[in-house]
């Protein structure tokens, strides 16, 4: 009789442990690199630290300099600047991209394989790629100039005026397609039927796209969109590879700045504080998304 | 009428499709041109076609460059990484879709959390805790930030795949006396193939042309990835468009010819979840 109660409570035991066995690996790998670093941050962004010695607590002492740095707000308005560009003009191009595509007919395949190929392209090459297009002596602009537009001849990323949005054009290049990848997915669930029943009662192709289309685009639009704004914010790969931030602080973004603080300054204890504004800023636009989904039902 | 009305439409459709995809390739036509272009044919014609195919570029490059290296390295990396990510991803997953998981829904939210974790939050202490432990500048040490950055989305792809399985083999296989390894091993792991490839190409994709951990972690020359040795490359050869645009080409090819056969994964795997390229 006992031994059977314990037989059992083995059995129970093991079947409570294994599960935990097989999540266990992933659990702990996520816990060296993201939790507990992360956890970590929060600590250091309190503190003095260069990195390399002890941590010296300091209070809020790295936020109160945060909020009198004037570089911090440069590079914050260019992050929300960077958020408007992305939410605006790539999302139309990916939307408008995927509709003409899913029409395309048997070339479908042909466009969306030549859209995606960018995307795939490392950051490193077509940021240099488009320092070349962009060149002052040998780019684009010379070349326009030439024929027939004599003001495009611009310095694109030497000048402060125009380095951010030639910059965002560059890397929209290589983003758009991969919405017009994801649209196209959501599109092709939509089922035909209702295209079908909508042609019946005589409805034309605008009223299709504005009733059938959007609506049932909507969740994977308004998610894409939320994403767009947390990775504006995260923006750093190109922007470091095709002006490092300037000219002046010309495109500098948070995170370029982060870098600059953390790695080539050793003010890792700032560089930390500016971790968790980034991460604050990115939680708020997540937690506004899920109350505004809960509540609306709707997005 | 309104049969040409639609003609006149459809054909309207091309023509945008057109003019897009003229704006999506023309600059990769111009990274072809120009690798084939001498010093000389690229000062007087920077952004038209070449006049002689001059293909000694890449050989210089390559060599140059130490591109053998980089590729090794970058081989080793993205192996390794998706290895890693497949054998633990794949288990999690596994006990998340099948098993009775203590915390399941806290872990799923935990992990659904990660993946819109910005990686500037823990990159700090992450940088000197690697320094510390000896990592920073060896293979092993991007090899593991790499995989545990994967793993959200992959165990997520992967649950999603491993729900719309039937579970009558897996019920066979215990009657069988199979233990749950045993299960996962003999009979989930044969039948979720595609949705492994699918997370391999995303993962090789990603590490392939990962540029700010490597910045970070990989400085000499002998660990360095293609994507950051590329980086050094054309800084260093500022001047020789040839060159940097045939590195260029080299670069990219991997993954570019990857992507052309295996076009339904990359479709799957960026459609599947909410990650960026």
């Amino acid at each position: 009789m006992r031994t059977e109660e314990k037989r059992k409570r083995i059995v129970h035991f093991r079947k409570t442990l294994i599960p935990i066995l097989f999540i266990l690996p992933a659990l702990a790998l996520n816990i060296l690199v993201v939790l507990g670093p992360s956890l970590a941050n929060f600590y250091f962004a309190f503190t003095k630290w260069s990195g390399l010695g002890m941590p010296k607590f300091v209070g809020l002492a790295n936020f109160s300099r945060l909020i009198h740095d004037e570089i911090f707000y440069i590079a914050l308005s260019h992050n929300i600047r960077w958020t408007i560009i992305y939410v605006t003009i790539p999302i139309v191009m990916g939307f408008l991209g995927a509709l003409l595509v899913a029409r395309a007919g048997r070339c479908k395949v042909i466009f969306r394989t030549i859209f995606f190929v960018p995307v795939i392209i490392a950051p490193v090459v077509y940021g240099q790629l488009w320092k070349n297009i962009y060149h002052p002596h040998k780019g684009i602009g010379v070349w326009l100039a030439q024929h027939g537009l004599p003001w495009a001849n611009l310095k694109f990323l030497g000048d402060t005026r125009f380095s951010l949005y030639s910059i965002a054009f560059a890397d929209n290049w290589h983003w758009w397609g991969f919405l017009v990848v994801v649209f196209l997915a959501a599109m092709q669930q939509i089922d035909p039927a209702f295209y079908e029943s909508a042609r019946v009662e005589g409805a034309n192709r605008w009223q299709e796209f504005w009733y059938i289309t959007l609506p049932l685009v909507k969740p994977t639009l308004t998610f894409m969109l939320l994403m767009t704004v947390v990775w504006s914010f995260l923006a750093f790969d190109i922007i470091y590879i095709m002006t490092g931030g300037g000219p002046g602080y010309s495109s500098e973004v948070l995170g370029t700045y982060l870098y600059k603080r953390a790695f080539t300054t050793f003010e890792a204890g700032y560089g930390a504080s500016i971790g968790v504004m980034i991460a604050a800023f990115c939680s708020i636009f997540i937690f506004t998304f899920i109350f505004l989904r809960k509540k609306g039902g709707e997005i | 009428m309104s049969a040409r009305k639609s003609k006149y439409s459809s054909l309207s459709n091309y023509v945008i499709l057109i003019i897009l995809a003229s704006f999506s390739f023309a600059p990769l036509f111009l990274l072809f041109f120009n690798s084939l272009k001498s010093s000389m044919e690229l000062g007087l014609n920077p952004l038209g076609v070449p006049i002689t195919a001059n293909f000694g570029n890449y050989l210089e490059a390559w060599r140059l460059g130490d591109y053998a290296t980089a590729m090794r390295n970058s081989l080793l990396v993205s192996g390794t990484t998706i290895v890693g990510v497949l054998f633990i991803a794949g288990m999690g997953a596994y006990a998340l879709a099948r098993l009775k998981l203590l915390g399941k829904n806290i872990l799923m939210i935990y992990f659904l959390m990660n993946m819109a974790l910005p990686s500037q939050l823990f990159v700090v202490p992450l940088f000197f805790l690697w320094h510390r432990l000896g990592l920073v500048n060896t293979l092993p040490g991007v090899i593991l930030v790499y995989s545990s950055l994967h793993l959200p989305f992959s165990i997520f792809l992967i649950r999603s795949y491993l729900v719309g399985l039937p579970k009558g083999f897996e019920d066979a296989a215990r009657i069988d006396g199979a233990s749950e390894w045993q299960v996962y091993y003999k009979v989930i792991v044969p039948l979720s193939w595609p949705v492994f490839l699918t997370v391999a190409v995303i993962v090789a994709t990603w590490t392939w042309n990962e540029f700010f951990f490597a910045l970070l972690f990989l400085h000499s020359e002998s660990v360095q990835t293609v994507s950051i040795r590329y980086m050094r490359f054309s800084g260093r050869f500022l001047t020789d468009w040839g060159l940097t645009n045939a590195a260029g080409v080299i670069v990219s090819l991997p993954i570019v010819i990857l992507f052309l056969f295996l076009q339904r994964r990359f479709i799957e795997g960026i459609t599947g979840g909410g990650l960026k390229m």
